[in-house]
């Protein structure tokens, strides 16, 4: 549709290109005086050397950037075996608040509470109460591990909020679908999975997409009770080498993977709000 | 830059005209001048520091460092006390104490960054272990099999990877606490500390655990010497290491150690 509108160039058109090229220009001219500013300006800090041999020291990061990756395949693992528990979990606790049926009011309570609980606490403390606390009853081996309860800890955290995004989509689908389909003799279980849940789930994936570059990140914090990822890692390298410069590989390798899964989740929101206008 | 030539202008008419507080050899390069800063952990253990309280003069540490004070001529009311982590003690810029002291191991590569006193302990490391593997052997083959847990921050992490060389992946964490709970929880068998720690966490802290062995100090890579810490280049640390040479030769130093720190001979060697 464009391309033939800008086939023509109306005195219009002509006048919007000469404006683009100029924000181009301008957006090109700030954006390299603020990286020969930053380039620059700040090795001339006083602090400088020092800083740059604390947090950007190339010898320190070369060392340990094989070992912080060998680390970090410990995060990409427990994410990928939590991720489908959170999404499973968050699906049903929203639906649990969904029952429209009185006798299974208890269920809505539970599912309120359950996401009043878990957004309420901060994932650190999850962490900590279920991954040293559930196997402190005395769980024999291998049921006692952290990677087992710490997982937990993530799973019914996410699946808090996951559960909220999914309760927005199915309240995003209008009601006046319900009731046709009602009208045409389903069930409400099958207007809930035939009719609401296909359209409420496509609606809510650019926001899911950012729980689950979230969860990427928040799996670090099982490092807390007992599982070496990479920012244990980091950390140990930290403390021997007294430097910080491995923290800033784990956030260069933890960019890796987070850049491209945000540019994707900006992606499909975009295109979903194409799609709805 | 301007600061440090007030500092020592300063000090210089301090010197010309009156007594004060501070020996000579420390003059002018304290934070403040007249005091010694000295920071510890956050919380400070047993028995590095009784009570959480430096000021008391009581614990190893606690009693080293008003040793040293008092060698370098500073009283004891000169000393001020403040806390550091870890990370606080190791980041670039200015910082807040003279010299920190919280069971540091000098190692080269930590050298390079800050700067080390001469060692004021030796500690070995040893092998603390929850109630279910208080029968282990002290060999080097029966402990490769424990579930292995250290703390992250701590050089024996180095020791277990290189030397020990668990079968199974050890876990690491914050701080003793969190270890104290991972062997509580039945997550891991065994743990690594400098000797005094792991004394007072079996008698104190994880009831039915065991320090089953120490290892030979000759072994270890000079890991186990603990240093104060002081800012790249701080002049002070000359005067640092005149007081605990000059405390180690009169024994000064043993006697704090004798003080405060039990007895290590009964624990046996791991071979």
């Amino acid at each position: 549709m464009r391309k033939t509108e800008a086939a023509v160039l109306t005195r219009r058109t002509l006048f919007e290109q000469r404006q683009r090229r100029r924000s181009i220009v301008i957006a090109t001219t700030s954006t390299v005086l603020v990286l020969v500013a930053l380039i620059v300006l700040v090795p001339m800090t006083p602090g400088w050397e020092k800083v740059q041999k604390s947090f950007f020291n190339g010898p320190v990061l070369i060392k340990t950037f094989p070992k912080l990756i060998e680390a970090f395949k410990l995060n990409v693992m427990i994410f990928l075996w939590s991720a489908p528990m959170i999404a499973i979990l968050g699906l049903l606790v929203a639906l649990a608040r969904n029952v429209k049926s009185p006798a299974m009011f208890p269920l809505r309570i539970l599912g309120a509470t359950f996401t009043d609980v878990f957004r309420g606490v901060p994932v650190i403390l999850t962490v900590y109460l279920i991954g040293f606390g559930v196997p402190g009853l005395g769980l024999p081996r291998p049921w006692n591990s952290p990677y087992i309860w710490g997982s937990i800890a993530l799973i019914l955290t996410y699946s808090a909020y996951v559960a909220e995004i999914f309760r927005a989509g199915i309240d995003s689908v209008h009601p006046s679908q319900r009731a046709a389909a009602l009208s045409l003799g389903l069930s409400e279980r099958q207007v809930m999975r035939e009719v609401v849940l296909p359209q409420a789930v496509r609606n809510v994936v650019p926001s899911q997409m950012n729980m689950l570059i979230a969860l990427q990140k928040d799996v670090s914090l099982l490092s807390f009770i007992g599982p070496v990822e990479i920012f244990r890692q980091a950390g140990v390298f930290k403390s021997l080498m007294a430097n910080f410069t491995p923290y800033v590989g784990a956030a260069i390798i933890f960019l890796l993977v987070t850049i491209p899964a945000t540019r994707y989740a900006d992606y499909l929101m975009e295109r979903q709000s194409r799609e709805r206008s | 830059m301007i600061k440090k030539i007030t500092i020592t202008a300063v000090s210089a008419t301090l010197m010309a005209s009156t007594a004060f507080a501070g020996g000579h050899c420390s003059a002018g390069k304290t934070l403040t001048e007249g005091k010694l800063t000295i920071a510890t952990g956050n919380p400070a253990y047993f028995p590095w520091v009784l009570d959480d309280a430096p000021e008391s003069g009581q614990g190893f540490e606690a009693a080293v460092a008003y040793a040293v004070a008092n060698e370098m001529g500073f009283a004891n009311t000169d000393v001020v006390w403040v806390r550091s982590s870890f990370d606080e003690a190791i980041q670039p810029g200015a910082k807040n104490f003279d010299f920190n002291m919280q069971q540091f191991s000098i190692t080269s590569e930590r050298d390079e960054v800050v700067d080390f006193s001469a060692p004021y302990f030796t500690a070995p490391m040893a092998v603390l272990v929850g109630p279910g593997a208080v029968g282990t052997a002290p060999s080097m083959a029966a402990l490769k099999e424990l579930k292995w847990g250290a703390s992250g921050s701590h050089t024996s992490v180095q020791k277990l990877m290189n030397e020990i060389v668990p079968t199974s992946d050890p876990l690491l964490y914050g701080d003793n606490a969190d270890i104290n709970a991972a062997i509580a929880a039945n997550q891991i068998d065994a743990a690594l500390f400098d000797l005094p720690t792991a004394l007072f966490l079996s008698a104190v802290m994880i009831e039915g655990s065991k320090v089953i062995g120490q290892f030979s100090v000759d072994e270890s890579e000079g890991g186990d010497q603990f240093g104060m810490l002081l800012e790249d280049g701080n002049p002070l640390k000359a005067c640092i290491d005149d007081a605990l040479a000059a405390m180690s030769s009169n024994g000064t130093l043993a006697g704090i150690e004798s003080t405060w720190l039990q007895d290590t001979t009964g624990v046996p060697l791991i071979k």
